[in-house]
């Protein structure tokens, strides 16, 4: 059994409790199908590969909200960095590494680390303490309280199939409002 | 002329929370002061791009952060400098290291970076201060308040 991006995000969907979300690329209009309260934030327009960045500003912000990161493998490999600094700077920051092997909205191209890197040793060996590592949706499903719940950082890395022809994600909202109401939200 | 000290004094009075940073050798010596500091976190990254979205996060969630990087760093960091200050029109406030600042107006270095700073820093449309050893924490804090209250980014460039 494989685990499609929908049924990933489905799990999550049952185990982010008033976590602020932040989703990237592909898994963005899906999220936004699940989710679209003013903590869901549509990181679109984005600087490429620093959602994870973004959602440890949150989380060391926010640290009794925490913050999820839902990340593509591509835009991981865009800054492997990311792992040491949110290693080096604990907080309520929860990291799913969607891996599909693909940069999806540009066409389907592989990425370098297709097939072979290893998001769970990378997180692990940058300082991670808690990596917790799905290839199904079944363990997902059954894995998901557990790696989403206690103190961050966590990376959990979430291998699902590909789904080829995907569009460039659009914003749900303008950007403005996206902080607007992100901001609002976590004033109560 | 800053120094550490004065600096972190000048940050905490402004009321700003946290300093992400990649030191240079110039703001590295700031190092013994903001890590003794316990109202202002030092938060320490891997690139200056990171730094900036950090800083973005940071903003969101009702902090007050500052950036201390070198203009190499600031080079590379071009995306999330975009990103934050003109997608995400975030307030944000960098400390900028020039390298090799003076000695290029004296002639004395083949460092090209005096030559790409100020054009790349006006590309981004960022609103900036060149601070020289003249300059000292109070006008840090003065060039600080001002953006806070006109809620844009702003860089104060430190020749090096």
């Amino acid at each position: 059994m494989t685990m499609t991006l929908r049924e990933a995000l489905e799990v999550l969907a049952a185990h982010r409790g008033q976590r602020i979300v932040i989703t990237t690329m592909s898994p963005i209009a899906p999220w936004r199908e699940l989710s679209d309260t003013p903590l869901d934030f549509a990181y679109i327009p984005s600087a490429m590969g620093q959602a994870p960045a973004l959602g440890l500003g949150l989380a060391l912000a926010r640290p009794e909200r925490g913050a999820i990161v839902v990340n593509g493998d591509g835009c991981m490999l865009m800054n492997l960095g990311s792992l040491v600094s949110i290693a080096h700077n604990p907080a309520n920051l929860y990291l799913l590494i969607i891996d599909n092997g693909h940069y999806e909205v540009t066409g389907g191209q592989p990425t370098a680390g297709a097939g072979h890197a290893d998001f769970a040793g990378l997180a692990h060996a940058a300082g991670i303490q808690r990596v917790y590592s799905f290839d199904n949706v079944q363990t997902w499903r059954t894995g998901a309280a557990e790696a989403l719940s206690g103190t961050g950082p966590v990376a959990i890395w979430l291998k699902v199939e590909a789904k080829m022809g995907q569009k460039t994600p659009s914003p749900p909202q303008p950007m403005g409002e996206q902080i607007a109401r992100l901001r609002e939200a976590l004033r109560t | 002329m800053l120094d550490g000290p004065s600096v972190v004094a000048a940050l905490k009075e402004c009321g700003v929370t946290d300093v992400i940073w990649i030191p240079d050798s110039e703001l590295g010596m700031w190092e013994p002061a903001l890590s003794s500091n316990a109202e202002l976190r030092l938060i320490r990254v891997c690139r200056e791009g990171e730094a900036i979205a950090v800083a973005a996060g940071l903003l969101l969630g009702g902090r007050r952060p500052v950036v201390a990087i070198q203009c190499t760093g600031l080079f590379e960091a071009g995306d999330t400098l975009r990103n934050v200050v003109h997608d995400m029109k975030l307030p944000l406030f960098m400390i900028v290291g020039l390298r090799s600042y003076y000695a290029y107006q004296q002639k004395k270095t083949s460092d090209t970076c005096p030559v790409f700073a100020e054009p790349i820093v006006r590309a981004w449309q960022i609103p900036y201060t060149i601070f020289d050893r003249g300059h000292t924490a109070s006008d840090l804090s003065q060039v600080y308040r001002q953006a806070q209250a006109e809620n844009r980014a702003a860089i104060v460039c430190l020749a090096e």
